[in-house]
């Protein structure tokens, strides 16, 4: 269950690692995070409080939703509750992460890898054999996150120079960074590829359907996650960790 | 909305950090359950699938550029290409096909 448990590397051998595979995940966030940048300043906000949003939330879609409702003088309940719905999957991916690492792992270094858990470094984090080191977290958390906060400042500071069709083509960088992610298991995997299609289709259907489009977009990612990888979880039992 | 915005920011990332933290301090022992393991192995791919798809294609100007960087990241994906490749790609994709 636990081959990597002995694990003897140093910690600068698992530093390096992170930083490794978090070099294009911080490339990738260059992008996503300067669009970011732009429409933070688009809707009000000064390029410090655009560049504090990235540093403090490390998240995407929840800062993107977030700044909407700032803009349009939301309550603080609604913002709280739009985070808690578009961000929920992130406390799925805790618990999986809570089975990967040493279980005696202090809460100090549990709040680190927590802080900086997003879609890519819990793929790369899934994706390392064995027991997950928190030096390999260290680096991939913080050349990501450099790179999250980095692209904020730069499109908040210099993104209205930018033509409208440089702006348009960033807005395709998050998703292709998220199908980096899950195609190539899913080639190898059928199983994983029945899942992205469910999860593809109930999506689709979720967003346009009658009476199910009305649920909010933060729900409907959770719901059709919970579904899709229900059903899988019940029909084909894969052990989890050997990718 | 001027006078509350760092109470805005600090409301959206206490909570963001609690949704990420909670699952990870709280639970400290191994879970048994196979089905629980299987679930957690799928999530990422159902999740990461949901919210590129519908969602990519109203991402762009129009629907045709982002079909064009869609059809792009696929390719590029599916021969295990980087991130940032695949992004890279996606994006010159689009700014291509908005030139017609």
């Amino acid at each position: 269950m636990k081959p990597g448990m002995s694990n003897n590397s140093s910690f600068r051998e698992n530093f390096l690692a992170g930083l490794k595979d978090g070099l294009p995940i911080c490339l990738g966030y260059l992008a996503v995070s300067f669009a970011f940048g732009i429409q933070a300043v688009e809707s009000g906000l000064t390029v410090f409080e655009a560049t504090m949003i990235s540093l403090l939330n490390v998240t995407s879609a929840g800062q993107f939703a977030g700044i909407g409702i700032i803009a349009a003088n939301g309550s603080f309940l609604e913002i709280a509750a739009s985070q808690l719905i578009i961000n929920l999957r992130y406390s799925l991916m805790s618990v999986a992460i809570s089975q990967k690492i040493d279980p005696k792992l202090p809460t100090l270094k549990r709040l680190g890898i927590a802080f900086g858990m997003t879609d890519e470094i819990f793929a790369v984090s899934a994706a390392r054999p064995g027991v997950l080191q928190p030096s390999f977290s260290l680096g991939a958390i913080s050349i990501s996150v450099a790179g999250w906060v980095l692209g904020t400042f730069l499109g908040a500071y210099a993104g209205q120079i930018l033509p409208d069709r440089v702006i348009s083509a960033l807005g395709l960088a998050l998703y292709g960074m998220f199908l980096a992610i899950i195609i190539p298991p899913a080639r190898d995997s059928r199983p994983v590829l029945y899942v992205v299609l469910l999860a593809m289709f109930l999506s689709v259907l979720f967003t346009y359907a009658p009476y199910l489009r009305l649920i909010s977009s933060g729900f409907r990612i959770i719901i059709v996650t919970l579904l899709s990888a229900g059903l899988f979880a019940t029909i084909s039992n894969k052990d989890s960790g050997e990718s | 909305m001027r006078s509350h915005i760092f109470a805005y920011i600090a409301v959206m990332a206490i909570v963001t950090f609690l949704v990420r933290a909670l699952p990870l301090t709280l639970i400290r022992t191994e879970i048994k359950s196979k089905w629980v393991h299987s679930f957690l192995y799928y999530l990422p791919f159902a999740t990461l699938a949901a919210m590129t798809v519908p969602a990519i294609f109203t991402a762009t100007s129009n629907v045709y550029s982002a079909t064009a960087g869609f059809l792009v990241a696929l390719v590029l994906s599916y021969f295990r290409r980087s991130l940032l490749t695949v992004a890279a790609g996606a994006c010159i994709a689009v700014y291509i096909a908005e030139l017609f």
